[in-house]
């Protein structure tokens, strides 16, 4: 019997929103919110303009501008004429087919991936989707969601659906507890390390055990946020309490005796006894170390006590000339200690790690420190409600006390589509999640880590083992 | 968006694994409002040097393919970003199927969106059709999607798999809205059903 087959919780979230399922298996599947933002949907709103087509859920859309606003001087406008294109489109488009819209001064404004759940748009149960790979960030929430290109977010303005195929179930549990100074970031470093970059490919990933438990929302965004970069196109943490807490009082999150009843539901989505996964890995978090990569992919990642590794130690050719380009591209010597590593620009932000917690462990490093001589280090905070409450909290203060720039919300450093990015040569201890060549400016190189193992990295002027800062 | 039947043309080897979207399109090439006119910026930083110079070592600068219409790569083509600029970029030069052992999951939705044909064939395979690639102008591969087929210069044919809806939508030039909103009576009963039981669920609204 098909309804009694115990499920996953991606099997509950999906089989909520199937419409109708075609012959061949694709299946219509209804979308709760969509997110928009400047660069991947002036096609789209231009399409529906050329077919006369209208936004068939205004109220299930929300739009915002992040990837390419400059973070500082924003209120004199956008000095790139391209960028400044891009965000009057947008601004134009959301006026013509009446989808909500944050505007760039207002505080709501930030990190497409920071807002969503920050506003309580995004919610346990639903489908979620936005023209952005790191969509995956949600699924912190309980949800389903994923990163969809222009033609589906055309797609999903006019049908409120998008037409998929059913994606298989991986189980990715990481037991026991997480050491000091080790993140939710190092855990999901340690997974893509493990699992590689196409490890999660057709699959939805759940993260679960003890250590994923234990982390706040915050945390668990993190470790959603770059499932991408395990090549799944989505990733998903069962609703527990902790969610429902984080829910509660949240602007656009139902309230009361609604909440209660959204709450009963969402206590149902949780995967069945005996539910089976396609794929399944165990990590230990016992086992897990402050992580840093040191390659042009996020699988080239390596714990901060280790050395650069050595490319002729591979024996599949192919691979070894990957790993040959990755150490040149960087600039390193195979062996090379990895705290050996000098660093020229920090930069602490991006839907990975730029909310109000990732803030937080960069300032407690910074606190009574200064930012090494001749590093520049930069913290762009997710959103302006995360800004707000930042400054709130005297962590600006403490940021540019030790030397660090405070700036306003946006995707800044991470993709380098702003002002805001990498010289050739250039090496950066990044919070960001992708570290290929280029991302962050041409010849720029990318390290990715911790918040609080940026913040070390400023301060020593290296890439540094935070557990020896104190 | 054009149909696919049967494409023979020049196929460029790229002989790269884990090529990802920022290869194909660096992010400083998103900042426009169109669908066209990427195609100069394909694989810059590979093409260009820093001064905007032709890389003469890169395969696309080179004779015949850079009139190339099939590209074969290795593992893992296209992860990164969801950027549609990537398949944009690639149809904007003329390239309208990439052979490889596997795809990212974005990418390789967002090519059949755009006429482009991905071909999944074992990594053995891709090698052998890049064997024939390096060849050039001399060694045309044919693609034939209704019979699923890909001819090699020596005849030989190598059978692929696709899903049978988006083989109907390539071969028809079909836009996947115009299927979906075949089904909008099955959408206006999902909504009315949902607003029932989710009626906890509320609306966006500044």
């Amino acid at each position: 019997m098909a309804d009694t087959k115990p499920r996953t919780l991606f099997d509950k979230v999906w089989d909520a929103h199937v419409v109708e399922q075609l012959p061949d298996g694709t299946c219509v599947l209804y979308i709760d919110r969509h997110l928009v933002h400047e660069v991947t949907s002036p096609q789209a709103f231009e399409g529906l303009r050329l077919a006369g087509r209208k936004v068939r859920r205004p109220d299930a859309t929300i739009a915002v501008a992040d990837h390419n606003i400059p973070t500082e001087g924003r209120a004199n406008g956008i000095k790139e004429a391209d960028s400044r294109i891009q965000v009057e489109t947008l601004e134009r488009n959301v006026a013509e087919f009446g989808v909500p819209y944050f505007p760039i001064m207002s505080p709501q404004q930030g990190i497409v991936h920071i807002i969503g759940p920050e506003q309580g748009i995004s919610l346990p149960g639903m489908t979620i989707v936005c023209g952005d790979s790191h969509t995956s960030t949600h699924g912190a929430m309980g949800s389903l969601a994923f990163g969809i290109g222009t033609s589906e977010v055309e797609h999903v303005l006019a049908t409120q659906t998008l037409l998929q195929n059913r994606a298989k179930n991986m189980l990715v549990r990481v037991d026991g507890v997480l050491p000091v100074g080790c993140t939710a970031k190092d855990i999901v470093l340690t997974i893509i390390g493990k699992i590689g970059t196409a490890g999660g490919t057709g699959h939805v990933i759940e993260f679960a055990g003890p250590a994923i438990r234990a982390l706040d929302m915050a945390g668990r965004m993190t470790v959603c946020n770059m499932s991408i970069e395990a090549g799944a196109r989505a990733g998903m943490i069962a609703p527990d309490e902790t969610t429902f807490a984080y829910v509660r009082g949240k602007p656009y999150a139902p309230k009361g005796e609604a909440l209660e009843r959204a709450i009963d539901w969402w206590r149902s989505l949780p995967a069945d006894e005996g539910a089976v996964y396609d794929k399944t890995v165990v990590i230990d978090a016992a086992g897990i170390a402050p992580m840093v990569t040191w390659g042009t992919n996020p699988e080239a990642v390596v714990p901060v006590t280790a050395t650069v590794p050595d490319p002729t130690a591979e024996p599949d050719e192919a691979k070894r000339a990957q790993l040959a380009r990755m150490v040149e591209y960087m600039g390193l010597t195979p062996g090379q200690k990895m705290t050996d590593l000098k660093i020229d620009v920090v930069f602490i932000g991006s839907c990975t790690n730029g909310r109000i917690e990732d803030v937080r462990a960069a300032a407690a490093i910074a606190k009574g420190r200064k930012v090494a001589p001749g590093v520049r280090a930069m913290v762009v905070p997710g959103s302006g409600i995360v800004r707000d409450q930042a400054e709130a909290e005297g962590l600006d203060k403490i940021l540019l006390a030790a030397g660090f720039e405070w700036r306003e919300p946006g995707c800044s450093m991470c993709l380098g589509m702003n002002p805001d990015k990498l010289t050739p040569g250039q090496r950066c201890a990044s919070t960001s999640n992708r570290n290929f060549e280029g991302r962050q400016g041409p010849g720029g190189r990318t390290h990715l880590l911790s918040p609080a193992m940026a913040a070390a990295a400023a301060v020593t002027g290296h890439i540094a083992d935070v557990r020896e800062l104190g | 968006m054009d149909k696919f039947t049967t494409l023979t043309g020049v196929a460029a080897p790229l002989p790269m694994a884990n090529v990802d979207t920022d290869k194909i399109i660096p992010a400083r090439f998103l900042k426009t409002i169109k669908r066209t006119g990427l195609g100069v910026h394909l694989f810059d930083t590979l093409r260009f040097d820093a001064d905007g110079k032709e890389r003469p070592e890169f395969v696309l600068n080179q004779g015949p393919y850079r009139k190339a219409e099939i590209l074969i790569a290795h593992e893992n083509f296209g992860c990164g970003s969801s950027r549609e600029h990537a398949p944009w970029a690639l149809l904007d030069f003329g390239i309208r199927c990439v052979i490889a052992p596997d795809f990212a999951d974005i990418f390789h939705n967002n090519t059949y969106k755009n006429g482009i044909l991905p071909i999944r064939l074992p990594r053995a395979v891709c090698d052998q059709l890049m064997e024939d690639a390096r060849q050039g102008d001399n060694a045309r591969l044919t693609i034939d999607l209704e019979e699923q087929v890909v001819v090699r210069p020596n005849g030989e044919k190598i059978k692929f798999e696709i899903d049978a809806f988006r083989k109907h939508l390539l071969l028809n030039g079909l836009d996947d809205i115009g299927q979906t909103l075949q089904h909008a009576p099955k959408i206006d009963s999902y909504e009315a059903r949902q607003t029932q039981e989710k009626s906890w669920m509320p609306g966006i609204s500044v």
